[in-house]
């Protein structure tokens, strides 16, 4: 199941990065589920032909972020939360709204434009979904 | 992972055109350390040194728990060596070498030894003088693989292979560590194959130990941070800063002990802060040589 997870090297990001990543959209997708066994750190960088070190890292932070749980000499698991994959999307919109915030305010739109402009592309894209229904 | 499969203290070697200094290196067990240096640098002489084929003249080093070169001879049956100048012998094959190697070896795996023939596209009944440079550098690692050696010293493994045959050989030692108490070292210049494989780097120029890290660490502390600068701003100097390019109002500043309150320091003295760009290890490998050889000539 871990095979799935693919590192490119001219990602720019860090290889521990782009595995924490990954490994959040299968938990938020539910692909995989809270309290399920993951591989191990050497398993997973085995798989993957990175350092193990590499894979270390990644699940230190994902632990930090309350995603993974490791149980000294147990494994990994996901973290038994059930509601682990609603709340790695509502993470994932917050930073897209901050994100779409921060260049707004880079171009000196007020909050009033800015939550005016959220209005309208949400607008738009329910009419287009209405569309397509139509047709 | 506490136990040390290397260690060299304080260990020099002197030629008449050459000499390493001073190298201090660590390799924990379970563990793969790339070794990477330009051609010269002293990778060489060093895994030489730690092979028991060249003595140093200072320092002591211990592999495997045994104090080299004294004991070598016990140290080797655990040590699996390849080099480009190792010879196999061109008139016999592959399979002649793998019988020759099977009853000196207690813990040969002739299954293991007869999947990598597979894995490796190889042909046992093949004379090795009719081998090309990938196949000979696959026969050898085949060769060292199979005695299942607690450690692995390989001179320049994926050089001059092209890029199937060096993913076949990095896909195999990545295998080795399954096992938690083998451990590789591993020279090369071609720093792709060490940042993707390698948990411990070493950098070596001119004979000496510039830099020696866990990976995760080494491409932490190392930034470029791209500044915009006001109208006669002057650029910002603080420690840590290794390197300026850049120009005018546009500098670029490399640091190898990055840290976030360098960006709020940048602000404070007026320059912008556009960018803080992580490094490829080919990146922080040259600039590393390069600070240090402007240093030195200061």
């Amino acid at each position: 199941m871990h095979s799935s997870i693919v590192i490119s090297q001219s990602d720019r990001r860090p290889m521990y990065q782009q595995i924490m990543d990954q490994i959040k959209q299968r938990v938020a997708v539910g692909e995989w589920a809270p309290g399920e066994e993951i591989p191990s750190i050497r398993q997973l960088a085995i798989a993957l032909r990175v350092s193990v070190i590499t894979v270390k890292r990644a699940y230190l932070e994902l632990e930090r972020e309350r995603i993974i749980l490791t149980q000294q000499g147990k494994g990994s698991i996901v973290a038994p939360d059930p509601d682990l994959g609603p709340r790695l999307y509502h993470e994932e919109f917050q930073e897209h709204l901050e994100q779409a915030t921060r260049l707004g305010t880079l171009l000196g739109l007020s909050n009033d434009e800015i939550a005016r402009r959220i209005q309208e592309a949400s607008n738009r894209l329910n009419e287009d979904r209405l569309t397509k229904e139509i047709v | 992972m506490s136990e040390l499969s290397v260690q060299f203290q304080g260990v020099s070697k002197k030629y008449p055109h050459f000499s390493l200094d001073e190298i201090d290196l660590e390799l924990p067990a379970g563990s793969i350390m790339g070794l990477i240096g330009a051609n010269g640098a002293g990778k060489s002489t060093t895994i030489r040194i730690l092979m028991g084929l060249v003595h140093q003249d200072a320092g002591s080093v211990r592999v495997l728990g045994h104090p080299m070169p004294a004991d070598q001879a016990a140290a080797k049956l655990d040590i699996g060596f390849v080099s480009e100048d190792m010879r196999l012998y061109g008139q016999a094959t592959l399979a002649w070498h793998m019988e020759f190697l099977r009853p000196i070896y207690p813990r040969w795996d002739q299954p293991y030894a007869e999947a990598l023939v597979r894995r490796f596209d190889l042909t046992p009944q093949q004379k090795i003088k009719g081998l090309s440079h990938g196949q000979r550098v696959k026969a050898a690692l085949l060769l060292a693989l199979a005695r299942r050696p607690r450690l692995l010293v390989l001179d320049e493994p994926t050089t001059g292979l092209d890029p199937v045959a060096r993913k076949e050989v990095l896909d195999e030692l990545m295998a080795v560590l399954a096992d938690e108490e083998r451990t590789i070292l591993f020279s090369s210049h071609n720093t792709l194959d060490v940042e993707q494989i390698s948990d411990q780097i070493t950098f070596i120029d001119r004979g000496r130990i510039i830099d020696s890290d866990d990976k995760e660490a080494f491409l932490d502390r190392w930034r470029r941070l791209r500044l915009v600068l006001p109208p006669d701003g002057a650029v910002p100097r603080f420690p840590g800063i290794v390197q300026v390019d850049g120009s005018g109002r546009l500098p670029v500043l490399t640091t190898n002990n990055f840290e976030p309150a360098m960006v709020s320091a940048c602000n404070e003295l007026g320059a912008t802060v556009q960018a803080v760009d992580t490094m490829t290890l080919e990146e922080i490998f040259v600039a590393n040589v390069h600070s240090r050889r402007e240093r030195l000539s200061a």
